[in-house]
This record gives C-alpha cells, structure tokens and sequence, in this order.
C-alpha cells in the first residue's frame, strides 16, 4: 500500500525529471523542504516553502550549481512534532538530499536536531528563536533574542521612555525563555521586579478581556508603560481588538510584537493595530532595490500581487544564498565540506548590508522597529546603526553566560568559559 | 490694506466674527502657512512635531482641519508638483483632495501620485494634544469631554488657562464636572493649603485612576525626609480621598468581572446551544458542530466581501445568511449520513468526526489556510463608559444580548410552535409519535437543521470575537460539549446557567490563578461535579430519561 507522503514524493520526483529533460539522477542536486503544509502551522510554512521553490526555480534558470540542476523534494510533516523527525530521516537517509530548509516551531527544530546530528544532515532554520542552542549541523538564519527581543527592549526603554513593563506571552518555550532572558535584562538595567508584570494564556486566547483590564491597570500609575508580547500567532487579533475597544491606544500602551508580520496582519483588520510596534530584521516595506526586485520575483512566482512577503521569507533568501555560495566555494555538496566553508561567508541582505556566518552558526542582521500602519505595512523608526552579530548562548542568563558556540576554533556548540570544558548537547 | 500682519489679523477677526468673507487672494499668512505645511513632507519626526508647534501658532484658519488630517492619515502630497493636500478618507480611490487653504475639494487624484506624509506614536500624541484644544469648542458634547480629558494629561499654565476659560462658557453639567476635576488637580500643587483642602474636597468625587495617583502622590515623602503635602489636613483629606476611590473603584472592578463572566458564559452558551438540541434532544455527538460554526464564520465573511461599505448591515444579514448555509449543510448531513446511524452513538461519532475533517479541508482548499479579516462596524468597537472606572465593550456587550435573544427564540420555538411540539414528542417517544401521524424523519432533519442553523449564528458571534479560519471549530468544541453536559443533557436552560457559571467562575479565578489555570481549575471542578451528578445540573426527569 502506497502512503501519501511517498506518493507526494514520487511525484515530486517524476516532475522534477519532466522539468529536467536531460538530467538523469546523477547530475541533480536534491535539496529537501521541510515544513508542514498541513495542520496549524501550515498557515505560515507553507509560505516558506514556496519561497524555497521559487529560489531553486531561479537558481535553475541561472543554469543550476556546479553544472547540474537543483531538484526540490518537498514533504509535508503536517504540523506534527514527532513526524518532522520521520520526515526528515526520510529526506537524509532516503531521498539524501544535500541540504534541507525548514522548520518554524523550536518545538519542531528540537524534534529534528537529533536526526540531522546522526545521519549528519545540514538544515537551514529561518525563524526567529530563543536561543541558548547552537548544532554543527544546523544553520540559523533567524534572529536570536539579542537580534530581536533585546533590541526592542532598549528603543523601548531609551527612544519612548518606558517604565513599567508587562511582558505577555503564549505559554509554550520561546516565550518562556525569550521573557525569562528580558527579565534579566531589564533587572540588570535597574527596573525593580515590581514595574514588570509577567503572564501567559493558553495557545488561541480568545477571550482577552480580564488580561487587557489588568494591562490598562497595570499602565495607570502614571509611569510610561509598554506591552512586550511573544503572543503566538492566531491569539493576536482578539487581543489587539480587545485593546482597541478597551481604548488602550498604541500612543499611551505600546505594544511590541516579536510574531506578529506582514503575513499575519493580511488576514485581519488593521484598524485596532495602527501605531503598535513590531520587531523584525526584515519589512517589506522597506525601500531598496534588491528587496523591490524580490517582492516583484514573488509576486511572478506565485501569481498574485497582493500577497506579502516577511521576515521568515528574507531568512530563506539569505540562507539559500549562503549555501548556494558555500557549494561553490567548496564545489560540493559534501555536507562536511559545505560546513567547513560556511563560516565567514557573506551574502548581501535585502535591506542592505549583509549577512555574515558567524562561527556560532549564526548570522549577523540589521535590526528593524516598525509601527503598524493601517494598510498592513510597516513604518520603519528605528534601525540598528549595524549589523547585530547572532548571538547563540544569552549574556543575560546566569546559566549560558559563560558558554560560548564555536565551530571553527573550539569545534563545540556549548564550551564553557569556566570550567573550559565542552558539555556537547544531548538532545535526546 | 497695506501692512501685510494686519491684512491677516482683520481677517482673522472677519472670520472670528462669523461674517462671511468674499473668496480670499492667497494671503501672506496663507503663504507662510502653506510654506511651513511644505515642510512636513521631507521633515523627520521630531523635526515635524516642531512644526506642528508653529502651524497650530500660525492661527490659520484651516490649522485644525489640517493637523486632524495629519493625525488621522490624510494628509498627502502630490508627487508631480509637491503640494499638500488633505484627502478626503483614505480608502478611496481615487482619493479625493481637499485645498488645504480654502479646504475646498480640489478634484480626484490617484492614489499613486500622491504620496502620505507619515507619523509616529509620539508625533500622534502631540498633534492629538494640540487638535483637543481646537476641539473644546466643538458642538458636540462627547467630543468636548475626549478634549477636555486630553488637555488634562498636561496641566500646564497655558492648558490650565484654556480649561478656565471653557469653564466660563460651559453649559454642559458632565462637561464642567471634568474641567472642575482637572482644574482641581491643577489647584493642588497652589500656594494655599485651603484652596489645596478644597481641591481634595472635589476630587474625592472623582473615580479617575488618574486622580486617585495624584491625591496618592501627596502622600509621598520628598528625598528629603518631608512631605511632599506640606499640610497635614490636606493630607489627611488626601489619604481619606484615596480610601474612599479605592473602594468604589474596586466596587465597581467587580462588577466588570461580573460582566466579563457573563460575556465570557454568554459565547459558551451561543456554541453550546446548537449542541444542545442536536445532542441533547436527539442525543446525536455531532463532532462537526465546530465546523459548521466555522461555516457561519465564513459566510460573514463572504457577505461582508459581497457587500463592500456596508459593514453594519452585512453583519445583520449574515445572521440569516449563517442560519441558511448552517442550517441546510446540517440537514444534508442528517439526510446522508447520521439518519442510518441512529443508536449507534460510537459509528455517529467517528462520521461527523470524519465530516469535520472534510468541511475543514473543503474551507482551506477554497479559502487558504490563512485567517481571513471580517472587519468589525463601528458600532460595535469601543465601549460604553458608565463612569471613570468601569468601561463595557460594545461588542461584549452586543454578544451578551445576542445570546439572550437566541435562547428566547429558541425557548418560543420550541414551546410554542409545532415544530417544537413535533420536536419534543419525537424525543420523548418516537413510536408513539409516529403513531399519532408525525414525520419523525422529517422532524429528525428539521431538528438537525436547527441545531446546526444556530451553530452557524454563533459563527456570526464567533468572527467578531476571534480569528476566522479553518481551525475556528476546533477550539470550540470541546468547551461546547462541556457546557451540555453541565448543564445537563436535553435540557436548554441548564446550557444556559451551565455556560454562564462557567464563564463566570472562570473569570472570577483568572486574576488570581492567570488564564492557563482558571481553566484546568474549572475543568477539575466539572469533573468532580459530573461524579456526584452524572446527569448534569438539570438531568431530565421521567420515564424518557431512562430510556436513553
């Protein structure tokens, strides 16, 4: 009996060798997609996906890599934890692919990492996340918290003057640990625990009512207050309308969202939004050449010219880009040799400057804070000065401060300063 | 007119005067004006708040229309020539201009060629502090009492004269009410203590939480070791002040968790109330009752995109809309697939389950799995503010009494018409109503089709409240089930104290135990009640109870 997934594959296959009309398996290199094009993360994955297709699209028409074509195999792991790793022994031991994009949950990249670490696969993971991870065998192309959540912090606190803090958040891992990480943050910048206010609800929170009530009493004391939210995905409308009809406006409680894109406001009424705050490394509004020739390539590839392009979409770009160059700087696909060439390398952004891989397997981004604008974009009024180096392992938290990620010198993903020892990660 | 200052002036008084002027030759105000306006296309955002500084000096006539239009979005340039102007809304197209000398339209343009002049949280503020001084003037009361509460966030010499001059000419009691509690806080930093005892006096009125910080700062020590309240009277009149607007503000907190119970029990119960006639009076577990809420959530949307500008009324139609479409897909799946499972209540479940997953899918297929945006109208976004501690929200508010109205309809329904009759009969004996001449399957896929129609109105309720996707029916379901089974099978007026005692204890916890664990709490609490009364608050009594 032929299951779906093998069936999706097999197809995958025989239009890749229609497309390819002369290459015979040898001369294609196989580059697996990894993210749920089901279930409920398919909302935001299933974009990815197509950003990767449109990549290997161009990059094929450019005449492929290293002579030969690139061939996608995409398969859909149907926003289900335990069959992304499934999926992804599929990719690495069957279909051996050269290297795989995907992912979006750390729940989904912990699933992963083990398999990538045995059969020594090389993924790219283009979300943003809470750190304290770095794997020789993984390449984050997404901001890390100081890339994101601190920088926010700080044009909240040094630009808008803020005080008081209520850091809100879905209950799952990247809030916990993005807000346990500003909580040290913000002690070590001299707020007293009692001007921070921290609180989690459920996953898809609709009914916001008594968290706002709090949030509009915890901002009355007269001090300049702001709402850092790492609330996920779906629960974001009923609470933004909730602030909205409870007459919270952007310019008395701002609130600063590390989830909330582009994507996102396409499906909602912008109008409670308008002046609230997002923090990203990437808007599409943003005026540059490069990024004005990206959002016209995807509005060809996909055929329709309202759809948005976002944060995520930029990490792939650039990941891709990296590879592909990686690949030509080492003229193989030989996961080992790609990974020795891969850091230092540089690939221009699409806001401008570049993106560096760093030794920690991380990159360096431009840091971006936009304002809601009530078409669905942002305006851009802050920017980083530079380029922030990703940093893997927090500053702020007592226990990673003194490990460090290094896989060119010290060949180790969490070598402690102190104890000069390498732990090595146990994922499992 | 020679002097060119006193041309402005005369007009300036002109126009004071309400006479009517003669269409003016552009004016050497107008011309500075219109230069420093000119400004704010290539300004930065603080360069911009200073210029809105000196437009709203200028004493231009058009200085509030224009700086609203800044505040609001719509204020643009015109590429071709570099012109201000204001567009009329900002969702048209073309945009109509507005003159911003003359505010005359200036024709159509399109939305390409002309390009916004931004703005910022804090350049919002600004402008919004400055259009409330334009605004105390304004005929309408409510916009009076926004520009008074406005100016009262500073309460500088130049604001504090303003409010004393409104005060003069003030005839509305609510109105002069606020001015007298801002001057009041103005007062307290004055020289007299027995002006500053009577300022207290006033407040201690107030329900502001504003209010209540300021009388509460008197209390504070200076770094110094003194009071910041010099006289020990004042304090105490302050200290007393602040007990007193404690106690009445957390009085009236209360009442607002009361009512975020009941809006919060009042959805439980919309979703719950179809439930409650598929599976409390046929005794069918219909696994697609989320989904066909979810249908009803889409044809809103749908609607909404048939009717562009029409949002109030798209909202009322799709009510009718939901039933229908609900409705017709509940009695389709009666006619299909549930009528030959009847008594076979594990077969029934996996089928509807397996329905689910397909109308699921058919919605993600047609409309993506993107959340799609119902806009909320107007009507329904903000609240209604009883006093200065307690604001309702409209759309709770609206979903509270939509509820109420949907269970009386239905309590009418089904005690008053035939169907209603025909309804109870058949579920209380269906052979002996088939005897006495009933269509039981007809009844059967009425019955379906009424619960599924309501099901599909709580989808009306439910694309205000929350998002709009594929997954709409999913996070309902289980609580939906919940509420029936409290409240008791088969019996509609324990859905409805079911659901609102739910909503209401969960509310009553989440400040103590936070979202996550009010609901494990109620959950525990439902579980242990289910224990001791397996039938529910309301079990059904007699001989057609037993035989289910």
């Amino acid at each position: 009996m032929i299951r779906k997934p093998v069936f999706v594959t097999v197809s995958l296959l025989i239009t890749g060798v229609v497309f390819s009309q002369f290459a015979s398996a040898q001369d294609t290199i196989k580059v697996g997609v990894l993210h749920s094009l089901s279930g409920t993360m398919a909302i935001s994955e299933t974009t990815l996906k197509d950003t990767i297709l449109m990549m290997i699209d161009a990059q094929n028409k450019k005449g492929g890599l290293l002579g030969k074509k690139l061939q996608p195999v995409v398969v859909d792991p149907a926003s289900n934890w335990p069959l992304f790793a499934e999926k992804a022994a599929q990719l690495l031991e069957k279909d051996k692919v050269a290297v795989v994009f995907g992912c979006w949950t750390s729940v989904s990249r912990k699933s992963v990492l083990p398999v990538f670490e045995k059969d020594d696969g090389l993924l790219f993971y283009p979300v943003q996340y809470e750190g304290e991870e770095s794997s020789k065998n993984v390449i984050y192309t997404g901001a890390a918290p100081n890339q994101q959540a601190i920088p926010a912090v700080d044009y909240l606190m040094k630009e808008v003057g803020v005080k008081r803090w209520v850091l809100e958040g879905t209950d799952y891992v990247y809030p916990r640990t993005t807000n346990k990480i500003l909580e040290a943050y913000l002690h070590l910048k001299g707020v007293k625990p009692e001007d921070i206010s921290i609180n989690y609800t459920p996953f898809g929170h609709s009914d916001w009512q008594t968290r706002v009530a709090a949030i509009k009493k915890f901002g009355s004391t007269g001090k300049k207050t702001a709402v850092v939210s790492t609330i996920n995905g779906d629960a974001n409308v009923p609470f933004y309308k909730e602030l909205g009809n409870q007459k919270i406006s952007a310019e008395d409680i701002p609130v600063v969202a590390f989830s909330v894109g582009e994507e996102e406001l396409s499906g909602l009424d912008t109008r409670p939004l308008v002046g609230h705050l997002a923090a990203w490394n990437y808007f599409e509004s943003i005026n540059t050449p490069a990024n004005k020739a990206f959002i016209n390539q995807w509005h060809t590839f996909i055929k329709n010219p309202k759809r948005t392009t976002n944060d995520p979409m930029e990490a792939h770009y650039i990941g891709f880009n990296l590879w592909v160059k990686a690949v030509e700087k080492a003229k193989s696909t030989d996961v080992e040799k790609v990974l020795a060439a891969l850091p230092g390398m540089e690939t221009p952004n699409l806001t401008g400057g570049t993106a560096k891989v760093l030794p920690n397997h991380h990159i360096t981004k431009p840091v971006y804070i936009g304002e809601v604008k009530s078409d669905g974009q942002f305006n851009v009024v802050w920017k980083s000065a530079a380029e922030v180096p990703g940093d893997a392992w927090s500053d702020y938290l007592p226990g990673s401060k003194d490990i460090e990620a290094d896989w060119v010198t010290l060949k180790c993903g969490n070598y402690n300063k102190v104890t000069k020892k390498c732990s090595g990660q146990n994922y499992k | 007119m020679k002097d060119p200052s006193w041309g402005g002036l005369c007009l300036l008084v002109l126009l004071a005067l309400g006479t009517p002027v003669p269409l003016r030759a552009q004016s050497p105000n107008d011309a500075s004006f219109l230069s420093t306006l000119g400004e704010l296309r290539e300004a930065t955002y603080s360069d911009k708040a200073a210029i809105v500084r000196r437009l709203s000096q200028s004493g231009h006539s058009s200085v509030r229309a224009v700086l609203t239009a800044l505040m609001d979005d719509r204020l643009y340039f015109r590429n071709s020539d570099q012109k201000i102007f204001i567009v009329k809304a900002a969702d048209d197209d073309p945009l109509n201009l507005i003159d911003p000398l003359s505010l005359k339209s200036a024709g159509p343009a399109a939305a390409d060629g002309l390009t916004k002049i931004g703005t910022n949280n804090a350049l919002r503020r600004e402008v919004r502090e400055t259009v409330a001084r334009f605004a105390l003037s304004s005929p309408d009361v409510a916009v009076r009492l926004d520009a008074v509460r406005e100016i009262s966030r500073l309460l500088d010499e130049a604001n504090v004269a303003l409010l004393r001059e409104r005060l003069r000419v003030e005839t509305n009691s609510s109105v002069r009410k606020e001015i007298a509690t801002s001057l009041a806080m103005a007062e307290l930093d004055g020289p007299d203590p027995r002006a500053r005892l009577k300022a207290v006096d006033t407040l201690r009125q107030s329900l502001g939480q504003d209010v209540r910080n300021r009388l509460a700062l008197l209390l504070d020590k200076n770094p110094d070791g003194g009071f910041v309240e010099s006289d020990e009277k004042v304090r105490r009149a302050a200290a007393a002040a602040v007990a007193t607007i404690d106690g009445w503000r957390a009085f009236y907190s209360g009442i607002q968790t009361l009512f975020f119970g009941l809006s919060l029990g009042s959805v439980l119960v919309l979703i719950a109330i179809g439930l409650a006639i598929t599976f409390g009076v046929m005794g069918v577990i219909n696994m697609a009752h989320g989904e066909l809420m979810m249908l009803g959530a889409y044809t809103t949307y749908g609607v909404q995109a048939l009717m562009p500008g029409h949002v109030g009324a798209s909202i009322l139609l799709a009510i009718p809309a939901a039933f229908i479409v609900a409705g017709l897909t509940g009695v389709a799946m009666e006619r299909t697939i549930i009528q030959h499972l009847y008594g076979r209540p594990l077969e029934t479940l996996l089928a509807t389950f397996g329905v689910s997953l397909i109308l699921q899918q058919s919605v993600r297929s047609i409309f993506t799995a993107l959340n799609r945006s119902v806009v909320t109208p107007d009507w329904m976004s903000g609240s209604l503010r009883l006093n200065d501690a307690l604001e309702i929200t409209y759309n709770h508010l609206y979903v509270v009494i939509f509820t109420l109205i949907v269970f009386f309809l239905i309590l009418v329904i089904f005690k008053r018409t035939r169907i209603g009759l025909e309804i109870r009969a058949v579920s209380q004996n269906r052979a002996m109503a088939k005897a006495m001449g009933i269509r039981t399957e007809w009844v059967d896929a009425m019955t379906f089709g009424l619960g599924s129609g309501i099901a599909g109105v709580a989808g009306v309720a439910l694309s205000q409240l929350t998002n709009v996707g594929p997954n709409l029916g999913q996070s309902y379901i289980v609580d939906s089930f919940l509420v029936v089974v409290f409240g008791g099978v088969g019996n509609l007026w324990g859905s409805l104290l079911g659901g609102m005692g739910m909503g209401i204890a969960n509310k009553l916890l989440e400040p103590y135990a936070g979202a996550v664990l009010a609901k494990i709490f109620v959950l525990v609490a439902l579980i242990l009640f289910i224990q001791v009364r397996p039938r529910g608050l309301f079990p059904q009594a007699g001989r057609a109870a037993e035989d289910k």
